[in-house]
Parts: structure tokens; C-alpha cells; sequence
């Protein structure tokens, strides 16, 4: 699965870095794609230098819930641009959902998009197989050809879109764990969600939007775990949003079931609130909905004990004619992938629920695991592949729309300071960002 | 005033202000053979209206020409919006084609406010005349005016709203308005009806009409919309009519003093019965009557920027 294989091997020393943010400072040398040496002596030689000054360094991101929207939508975001962001936001592997035009429900779609992030060699991108024909949940899509197909996919989403029908979901669970393939489902009870515009509560009440009511999701997840453990198949569950949702997977987490379950929450999720709803800027829409003060922090709780397993951005690129609207006309979705490192750090990690290690936990490790990647999530350790991130944790900066590198520019971080910034990030063991900036072979960037 | 945009945004001082400069303009057109002020002469007023109306259209309509304003009305079929033109470029193309006033009414919840902002640099002013089942201030100040002019005044009066509450943009500026000026504001209407979320209006919430009816000053019914009964709201229209209408037999338990307030258009025989409709306690007709009066106060306090004397 390694990528970006083509590219000519390097010697990178980063200097004065700190694995997991513990201890003093080392020098760690990356050779061949891998960790080489930590502690390497100071006469090295080497094709690059990082200086970290005593930056943290982690295992490299990665993203289950990107959209790229290639093809279909290259007004709004590419495989090349979203490339660049997931890289700049200190990933080494982003999964493209299959939601594009036409929908990656065939080979044919997956493999042009994993091809495109071959050539581009910024991060691994792997495509998200759609789970039925043209996301319309009543036909399988040949899940087993995209898993055989040279993009070798094994995470499988009509996102989007809930596969409602409890019988195409249990087809599914069943069908994919026959080559260990995992079903990510939006969890959205389409007759409980009629024309939801925002969070069923005091907001949307007074703002006159309908109703997004949050058990649409939770008995959505609850149907779905009792399918995963009847069927011994692998669910995600993709973006929660809701306590109940949490308190719903703690408890389906703590008895012993067949089959496996976890849950991924956005950055979006464990910051804002339908409080911002107010003035009616679609900039906040999204889907799943933002939701109360009280599910931000039963989420952040969540994510910290490992009842979520792990953070996904759902990058959702939308052209500024789909947002410059009327809210109920607006397109749903934000981007995510350069400011989720800040919301995590400024949600998570500033107010003491993760530690460095729990960030590399629910932004590497258990995100790698669950799309069964062995070349990513791996420990920051001599003979690893280097699949890295080093960030600086002293750096705050403000998110400005138009310094991002998406095409689109729908951040609800306009403005807003985070903390930390990614230095540098390195993709089998090449620098893909050096000093907060891109780098390409050859590309002047 | 910049907008009006919601009845949530009025404070008591400037509602009050809005209603005495209705009030004083009503008393001044009384009578006069030509019902027609010089006030906002020069002045552009549009009215684009996204939904169907009758009587909100024609009443920002009169209200405008009665203060010499061009009105003119643009409708969303007839104009570039059915070719597939942004709510933003149309209002801004009625903007720079020089309309000093927006008046608009929309399906979409927050339209009004979209509008203002990509407005405010023109200095072309917003006019919400009913957003999605968010607002619709004029409404509520003409239920205010009509009120005020029945009761002597809101401050202490106990006030029903019965009907749709999820849906109802009236219902929403209604609460805001009335809470703003004094009164008590009871809902009434089936659980399913109420919005998740509504007991933070600062209203009671009740599914029991009967029990409410001696206590209350004036009660609002709001239209049922048969549609509503596919979204399985409730189960038949009769039953409805049974629990929620306004008969005859109810209006008798009614304090002789209290008003029946209908925004229209009424479904006789669903929420109102016809004879009550046709009563003296009934003030539909003299709502609509206020409704120019009211909307002609908004235009003078946006357009003309000061307080009539009378």
C-alpha cells in the first residue's frame, strides 16, 4: 500500500525533535522511507535538515472522512488541492469519500482517484467505495472489485447519504468481512430528517429552521451495532454528534459483542455550537448538525476515554455559490482538513483530556487500524516507516480562508486563533511540508 | 431603524413608537376623500415575493402608494429568479437599479437576513414580509395595533396563540412582540405542532384550550394547513377542529371583552367556525385595516427616518 514509491529515496535529519512531545530534544534520522536511527550523531550525512527546536514529532495523520470532490466538482476542491491541505494539516493519508459525480461505486472511479494521489505523492489517498449503486442504498455496488482493484479499497461509505434500509446494511456488513472491509455509515434516519435544516432544539426553534432531531442518528448507530454483532462485520460509524450517540456506543462498547465498532468525531463537533446559527450564515451548516454546549462536551469526554475511537475531518469543500445563498439552499459541510490539528489541540489537548500521545492516538493510530493501513499510525521508533508529522506546539496562528489551500473557502474558523502549527510533514519518509510550507519535486512550490 | 427584520430585534420604545406613528396616521387619513401623504414622494420601494400572497403584498402595496412611494412588485416567476439568478444577485440587481426598500418575502427561514447583508453597503433597506416559519414582524405588529385599539393596551393582557406553532412564522414574532409590550402569551396548540425548543420562548405551553379560555384577553388562531395531516401531525382534520377549533361554544366561555385575532387567510370550519368568524368578538377585517396603517409606519421610520407628529 505504500505510495509515493516512485519518488527518489532521501536522508532526512530532523534535528532537536521530541517524539510524543516527552523528554529532551534528539536528532532523528529518516532514511529509505523509514526511521533510521534516533539519536543520530551530528556528522550524518544527509540530503535535508529539519531543524525542529524541540518541536513534537508524531506519528502522520490520518483522515477517514475526506471529501476531494474529484471527479465532479473540481470548482470546489481536487485530488491536488485537497492533497496539498491534507499535507499542510500534518496527514500522511486521507480516505476520499465516495460522494463525487460520477460516484466512486465502480474501479474505475476509485482507481483515477488513487492514481491522482499517486502521481501528486503529497499523502496516501485512499477512495472510500460507495456501499451501494449511485449512493441510492437499494443495490449493492461491486464492493469486492473495488477491493480487488489496484486501489485495493477497504472503507466502504455512501456518506452523504444513510444507508437506511436495515436489510442493503446488513448485506453490506456481511458481504465486506469477507476481505476485512469496513462500513462507514452516515448515520441519518432519512423519515426523522425531512427537510432538517439544524439541530432540533431552542435554536432551531427560534430561527424557524426544521428540526435535525438527534435520536435520528442514535437509533441509526444502535440498529447498526446490533447488525455488526448479528452479521460479525466491521461499522463505523462516521461523524457523531450527539451524547446520546455516546452514551449509546459506551454502552455497546463495555458488553462483549461479535463483530467490531468504532465511531469517528469531526473537530467541528468537539468546538461549535447552533449558537452560531444566529445569523443564518451557511458557513455553519452541516450535516450532521452542530449541536449543543452538552454534546460538545459529552463528545470531547467521549473521544478522551476511547469511547470515539478517533478524530475525522469530514472536509466537505463547497463553491461559494453553494454557501452564498439562502441557508435552507446552502450546501451542508466544511473544510477541516488544515485547522483540525488547531481544534483538536484547543478542545483536547490545551484543556488536559489528551496528552500527545492520546493526540497521536485518535488522529494516527486508531484511525490507521480501523482502514486496516499497516504503513501508518506505527510508532515513532527505529525501523518504522516515516510517515511523520512535526508539529509546533508553541505557534498559534489565524485561520484565514483565503491563505488556505483548498479551492473553496468555506472555514467557520474565519478569523479564529489556533494553537499549534505543522512544521513539517514527511510521507514515506520524504518531506511533503518544510517549514509550514509545500513541498514539491520540481514543482516550485 | 436600518431593517426590520424580525419583531425579535424591537425593543418596547421603538414598537411603541411604531404603533403611536400608525396610530397617528390611521387618525390623519380618517375620512380624507384623497388618502394620500407626500411623505415618502421620490422614494422606491420593491416588494419580491418568493411565496404566494394576497394580502401581504397588496397591503405593503397601498400602504407605499398612500405615502406617494413608486412601489413597484416583483415576482419571483415572472423575473430572472426563475432562470436560476441567486437570491443575491437579484437583490442586488434591484439594489443598483435603484430600490431604496426591499420588501421581501421568502420559503427560506433567515432570507431577510441574508439579504440585509449583502445589502447594507448599498444602503437599500430590508423589509421582512415573512421568512420561512421564522418572522413575520408586520404581522405582528398589526396584531398589536389591533389589540391595542380593542383592550386599550397589551401590558397585563393574557394572549392565546392557537394552532400550527411549527410552522408559524406569525406565532414566533407574535411571542417576541407582545412578551416585548407587557402581555402574557399562552400557546396552545397539539404537542406535535409545538417546536422542540419552544418552552424557552418565555410563553406557557399548553394542549388544553378549554382550560384557558375564561382567562384570556384575546386568543390568535393561527391557519391549519391540511398538508400538514401527511406529516402525521395529527390524526384528521375533525379531530383537530374538535380539540384546537374555535367555535361557538368555546367563543361563549370567552370573556365577553376578548377578542378572536385571524392572520388569514382562515379555513372556516377547521380552526375558526364560520359564525365566529363573522362575530363581533372576531377583528379580522380591522386587522387588515391596521395592516396598511402599521406597514406605512414602517416605511416612514425606515425611509424618513423620524417621528410623525401629528
Amino acid at each position: 500500500m505504500t505510495q509515493g514509491e516512485n519518488a527518489p529515496a532521501s536522508r532526512v535529519l530532523l534535528k532537536d525533535v521530541r517524539p510524543y512531545g516527552e523528554g529532551e530534544p534528539v536528532d532523528l534520522l529518516v532514511a529509505d522511507g523509514r526511521i533510521a536511527e534516533i539519536g543520530a550523531g551530528p556528522d550524518v550525512e544527509v540530503d535535508e535538515v529539519v531543524h525542529g527546536e524541540g518541536a513534537v514529532l508524531l506519528p502522520g495523520f490520518v483522515d477517514l472522512h475526506t471529501h476531494l470532490r474529484e471527479p465532479g466538482r473540481e470548482d470546489a476542491e481536487t485530488v491536488e488541492s485537497g492533497a496539498v491541505a491534507a499535507a499542510l494539516g500534518g496527514y500522511t493519508a486521507v480516505f476520499a469519500m465516495a460522494n463525487t459525480d460520477p460516484v466512486a461505486d465502480n474501479a474505475v472511479v476509485v482507481e483515477h482517484v488513487w492514481r491522482r494521489g499517486r502521481e501528486l505523492g503529497l499523502v496516501d489517498v485512499h477512495p472510500v467505495g460507495a456501499v451501494t449503486v449511485g449512493l441510492r442504498g437499494t443495490q449493492l455496488a461491486e464492493l469486492g472489485t473495488m477491493a480487488r482493484s489496484a486501489a485495493r479499497v477497504r472503507v466502504f461509505s455512501d456518506d452523504g447519504h444513510c444507508v437506511d434500509d436495515p436489510l442493503v446494511m446488513r448485506r453490506a456488513l456481511e458481504y465486506t468481512s469477507a476481505f476485512g472491509g469496513v462500513v462507514a455509515q452516515h448515520a441519518e434516519d432519512p423519515r426523522l430528517t425531512v427537510r432538517a435544516q439544524a439541530h432540533e432544539g431552542a435554536n432551531a426553534a427560534r430561527l424557524g429552521l426544521t428540526g435535525w432531531p438527534a435520536p435520528a442518528e442514535e437509533s441509526i448507530v444502535a440498529r447498526d451495532c446490533m447488525l455488526a454483532a448479528h452479521t460479525a462485520g466491521a461499522l463505523h460509524v462516521c461523524h457523531a454528534s450527539s451524547s446520546g450517540t455516546a452514551d449509546f456506543l459506551r454502552w455497546w462498547k463495555a458488553g462483549d459483542h461479535a463483530g467490531t465498532v468504532s465511531a469517528e468525531v469531526t473537530p467541528h463537533h468537539l468546538l461549535l455550537t447552533d449558537e452560531l446559527l444566529a445569523g443564518y450564515d451557511p458557513v455553519h451548516k452541516v450535516n450532521p448538525p452542530l449541536r449543543t454546549d452538552d454534546d460538545v462536551h459529552a463528545l470531547r469526554g467521549a473521544l478522551a476515554e476511547g469511547t470515539l475511537d478517533c478524530v475525522a475531518t469530514d472536509h466537505a469543500p463547497h463553491a461559494e455559490q453553494d454557501k452564498d445563498c439562502e441557508w435552507s439552499a446552502a450546501r451542508p459541510g466544511m473544510l477541516g482538513l488544515q485547522t483540525a490539528l488547531g481544534v483538536v489541540l484547543r478542545t483536547m489537548v490545551e484543556p488536559g483530556l489528551l496528552d500527545w500521545r492520546g493526540l497521536a492516538r485518535v488522529m494516527s493510530e486508531r484511525p490507521a487500524r480501523i482502514a486496516g493501513l499497516t504503513d501508518q499510525g506505527r510508532p515513532v521508533a527505529e525501523g518504522e516507516p516515516a510517515n511523520l508529522v512535526l508539529v509546533d506546539d508553541e505557534h498559534r496562528w489565524t485561520v484565514r480562508a483565503a491563505e488556505l489551500a483548498s479551492i473553496a473557502t468555506n472555514t467557520p474558523y474565519e478569523g479564529m486563533e489556533l494553537p499549534g502549527r505543522v512544521r513539517a510533514t514527511l510521507s514515506h519518509g520524504r518531506l511533503t511540508v518544510r517549514d509550514g510550507v509545500v513541498a514539491r519535486e520540481g514543482a516550485g512550490h | 431603524m436600518r431593517h426590520l427584520l424580525s419583531a425579535a430585534e424591537l425593543g418596547a420604545e421603538e414598537a411603541t413608537s411604531l404603533l403611536d406613528t400608525a396610530d397617528t396616521l390611521k387618525r390623519t387619513l380618517l375620512g380624507r376623500e384623497v388618502r394620500k401623504l407626500p411623505t415618502l414622494r421620490g422614494r422606491t420601494v420593491l416588494t419580491m415575493f418568493y411565496e404566494s400572497s394576497t394580502r401581504t403584498r397588496v397591503s405593503f402595496e397601498i400602504a407605499g402608494k398612500w405615502m406617494s412611494a413608486d412601489v413597484i412588485n416583483v415576482s419571483s416567476s415572472g423575473s430572472s429568479t426563475s432562470k436560476g439568478e441567486s437570491l443575491r444577485d437579484t437583490a442586488l440587481t434591484l439594489s443598483a437599479a435603484g430600490a431604496d426598500c426591499v420588501i421581501v418575502r421568502h420559503p427560506a427561514s433567515g432570507a431577510a437576513h441574508r439579504l440585509s447583508g449583502w445589502l447594507d453597503e448599498t444602503g437599500t433597506q430590508v423589509v421582512n414580509a415573512g421568512d420561512g416559519m421564522h418572522e413575520h414582524p408586520t404581522q405582528a405588529l398589526l396584531d398589536a395595533a389591533t389589540l391595542r385599539e380593542r383592550l386599550g393596551g397589551l401590558d397585563g393582557r393574557r394572549i392565546a396563540i392557537v394552532g400550527d406553532l411549527l410552522h408559524s412564522r406569525v406565532a414566533r414574532s407574535n411571542v417576541h412582540l407582545l412578551r416585548t409590550l407587557g402581555a402574557e402569551v399562552v400557546l396552545v396548540a397539539p404537542p406535535t405542532l409545538v417546536p422542540m425548543g419552544a418552552r424557552q420562548w418565555g410563553a406557557e405551553v399548553t394542549g388544553d384550550l378549554d382550560a384557558e379560555l375564561p382567562g384570556l384577553d384575546a386568543v390568535m388562531m393561527l391557519r391549519v394547513q391540511a398538508e400538514r395531516m401527511d406529516g402525521a401531525f395529527f390524526p384528521s382534520a375533525r379531530e383537530y377542529s374538535l380539540s384546537y377549533g374555535m367555535n361557538e361554544a368555546r367563543l361563549a366561555r370567552l370573556p365577553e371583552h376578548a377578542v378572536v385575532l385571524h392572520p388569514g387567510p382562515m379555513l372556516r370550519g377547521m380552526e375558526i367556525a364560520s359564525r365566529v368568524a363573522d362575530s363581533p368578538s372576531a377583528a379580522v377585517a380591522e386587522q387588515v385595516r391596521n395592516g396598511v396603517h402599521v406597514r406605512m409606519a414602517v416605511l416612514y421610520h425606515l425611509l424618513a427616518g423620524e417621528e410623525v407628529t401629528a
